[in-house]
C-alpha cells in the first residue's frame, strides 16, 4: 500500500504495445490524485478519473503557461517552450487559436470529405496494385493525413520524408539524444521559415499564407509563434492520426469478431471510430503537465499553487463511472464522451479532420478489401519505443 | 445603459461538449451534462466571449446585440 505522501515511479511501464497499465484502474479506485515522480523535473500530481481529467483540462486555475521554461516534472528532457498554441492560456491562446479555428469547424472540414476520400481512393489502387501483402503505414496510415494537412497548409507533400525524419523526433522521448532533438527543431523551424519567405514574396490563401498575413499585416503573431504555429499543425496534424490509423485497424484484426462486426454494418464506422478513440490509449503516457495557479481541491487532495498536475486521458476514458464495461470494445457505444481529443481551451483543433480521416480510411479499406487480415501474426506486429504516441513500424496486411 | 449588450446563445443539439468555450470563458460559459450553457444570456460586451464564439468547433455559439439582433460572433 502506498500511503499518499509516496510519490510512485512514472510512466508506471514501458508501454507494451497498446496495451494501458492496470496501475491506473487501481489508482482510479484508491487514489484518483496520486503523487508521481517523472524522469525529469521530479514529483507532482497525476489525475485518473474521468471527471478530475476533465476538470485539470478546462478549470483556469490549472494553467499551461505557468510550466514554460519551469523545470517541472515531464516525461522529455526539454523545457516547454512558451511560443506554441499548446503552451498558453486565454487570451493569448485564444489569440492564435482564432486564427485558424475557421478552417477546422466541423462546416469547414465537411468540405473536404470529397477530397480525403479520393486521396483514400487512389492509395487503396496503388495498394492493390502492388499486393498483397502491403504496409499499410507506408500504403495509407501515412499519406493520408500527411496529404491532407499539407494541402491545408499549403506545405509541399513531396518534402514529406524531411518533415517527417523532424517530426519524428520531436516526438521522440527516450528514442533521440536532447541533442539530436533540438537539431531536428532547429532544422524544422529553418524550413518553417523558408516556406514563410516564398509566402512573403508570392502571397497565397493556403492556411500559411492566412497566417503570414495575420502576421504582417494584423501584427496577430510574433514571428516565432508563427514559426512555430506551422511546425505544430504539420506535426499535430499527421503523427496522431497516421498512428491511429494504424492502431485502429490492428485492434480490429486482433479482435476479429469486432472486424467482421465492422465490416458487414459499415453504417458502424462513426460510432466505431469514436469507440476505437475511447479505448485505445495513443499517448505512451500522461505527457504536459498543467502547473495549479492556486490551492485547488481535487480528487480528495489539495493541489498546492505552483504544484504540477498531469491528466491521463487514456486512464478517464477507461472510467466505470462513465463507460459502462469500459474494457471492452462496444462499437455500438453510444453517448461516448471520451476525452482522446482533449478538452478546455486545448481541446484538438484537428479533431473534427482526424474524425473525417479516420472514418473514411476504415470505411475504404474494409469496402475495398472485405477479406483484409495480418500478413503475419498478429503478435509479431512491431510497435516503435521511446515515443509519445503508440504507433506500428509497419502494419503487413494481405487480402 | 443596455443597447450595447450581447445576447448569447447556445445550440445545446449541436454542441459536442469540448469545453473549450468553458475554458476561454469560466465567468460566461458553464458545461450541464457535457453541453454549454451560457451562464446569463444578456452579457456586457466582453472579448472573451467572442473569443469562445470564433473558436467553437462547430459554430454553436451566437453572439448578438441584444438591442438589434446583429450578429457580433462567429464572423460569417
Ligand atoms: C486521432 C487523431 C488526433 C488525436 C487523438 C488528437 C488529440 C489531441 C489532444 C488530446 C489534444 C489536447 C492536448 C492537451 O490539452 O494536452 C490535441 C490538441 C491539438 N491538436 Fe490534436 N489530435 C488528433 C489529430 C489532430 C489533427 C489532424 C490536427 C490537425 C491540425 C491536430 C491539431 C491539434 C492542435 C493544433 C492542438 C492544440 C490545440 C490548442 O492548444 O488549442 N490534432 N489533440
Ligand atoms: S465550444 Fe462549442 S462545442 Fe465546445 S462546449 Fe462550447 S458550445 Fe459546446
Amino acid at each position: 500500500m502506498t500511503t499518499a505522501g509516496e510519490a510512485r515511479t512514472y510512466p508506471f511501464s514501458e508501454a507494451r504495445g497498446l496495451e494501458l497499465d492496470p496501475t491506473y484502474r487501481a489508482l482510479r479506485d484508491e487514489q484518483p490524485v496520486a503523487r508521481v515522480r517523472l524522469p525529469y523535473g521530479g514529483e507532482g500530481w497525476l489525475a485518473t478519473r474521468y471527471a478530475d481529467v476533465k476538470t485539470v483540462m478546462s478549470d483556469p486555475r490549472f494553467s499551461r503557461a505557468a510550466t514554460v521554461g519551469k523545470d517541472i516534472p515531464r516525461t522529455t528532457p526539454a523545457r516547454q517552450q512558451g511560443t506554441t498554441i499548446l503552451s498558453m492560456d486565454p487570451p493569448e491562446h485564444s489569440r492564435l487559436r482564432k486564427l485558424v479555428a475557421k478552417a477546422f469547424t466541423a462546416r469547414q472540414i465537411e468540405r473536404l470529405r470529397a477530397r480525403a476520400q479520393q486521396v483514400v481512393d487512389e492509395l487503396l489502387d496503388r495498394m492493390a496494385e502492388q499486393g498483397p501483402p502491403a504496409d499499410l503505414v507506408e500504403g495509407l496510415a501515412l499519406p493520408l493525413p500527411i496529404t491532407m494537412i499539407c494541402e491545408m497548409l499549403g506545405v509541399p507533400f513531396d518534402d514529406r520524408d524531411r518533415f517527417r525524419a523532424w517530426s519524428d523526433q520531436l516526438l521522440g522521448v527516450t528514442a533521440f539524444t536532447a541533442e539530436e532533438i533540438e537539431q531536428a527543431r532547429a532544422e524544422f523551424r529553418a524550413y518553417l521559415a523558408g516556406l514563410i519567405e516564398q509566402r512573403r514574396r508570392t502571397p497565397s490563401d493556403d492556411m500559411l499564407g492566412v497566417l503570414v498575413q495575420a502576421r504582417d499585416e494584423d501584427d496577430k503573431l510574433t514571428e516565432d509563434e508563427l514559426v512555430d504555429f506551422g511546425i505544430t499543425l504539420l506535426v499535430a496534424g499527421h503523427e496522431t492520426t497516421a498512428n491511429q490509423i494504424g492502431n485502429f485497424v490492428y485492434t480490429l484484426m486482433a479482435n476479429p469478431e469486432q472486424l467482421a462486426k465492422l465490416r458487414d454494418n459499415l453504417d458502424l464506422v462513426p460510432s466505431a471510430v469514436e469507440e476505437l478513440l475511447r479505448f485505445i490509449p495513443l499517448g505512451n503516457s500522461a505527457a504536459f503537465a498543467r502547473v495549479a495557479v492556486e490551492d485547488v481541491e481535487l480528487g480528495g487532495v489539495l493541489v498546492k499553487a505552483g504544484e504540477a498536475v498531469l491528466v491521463s486521458t487514456a486512464s478517464a476514458n477507461r472510467d466505470a463511472q462513465v463507460f459502462d464495461n469500459p474494457d471492452q470494445i462496444d462499437l455500438e457505444r453510444q453517448d461516448n464522451a471520451h476525452v482522446a481529443f482533449g478538452h478546455g481551451v486545448h481541446h484538438c483543433l484537428g479533431a473534427q479532420l482526424a474524425r473525417l480521416e479516420l472514418q473514411i480510411a476504415l470505411k475504404s479499406l474494409l469496402t475495398r478489401f472485405p477479406t483484409l487480415r495480418p500478413a503475419v501474426p498478429i503478435e509479431e506486429m512491431v510497435f516503435k519505443q521511446g515515443r509519445l504516441v503508440r504507433g506500428l513500424s509497419a502494419l503487413p496486411v494481405a487480402w | 445603459m443596455t443597447e450595447g449588450r450581447w445576447r448569447v446563445e447556445v445550440d445545446g443539439a449541436t454542441c459536442i461538449g469540448s469545453g473549450l468555450c468553458v475554458g476561454t470563458a469560466p465567468d460566461h460559459f458553464e458545461l450541464v451534462k457535457d453541453t454549454s450553457h451560457p451562464i446569463n444570456e444578456l452579457v456586457e460586451p466582453a472579448e472573451a466571449v467572442r473569443d469562445a464564439a470564433e473558436s467553437c468547433p462547430v459554430e454553436a455559439i451566437l453572439v448578438r446585440n441584444a438591442a438589434t439582433g446583429e450578429v457580433v460572433a462567429p464572423e460569417q
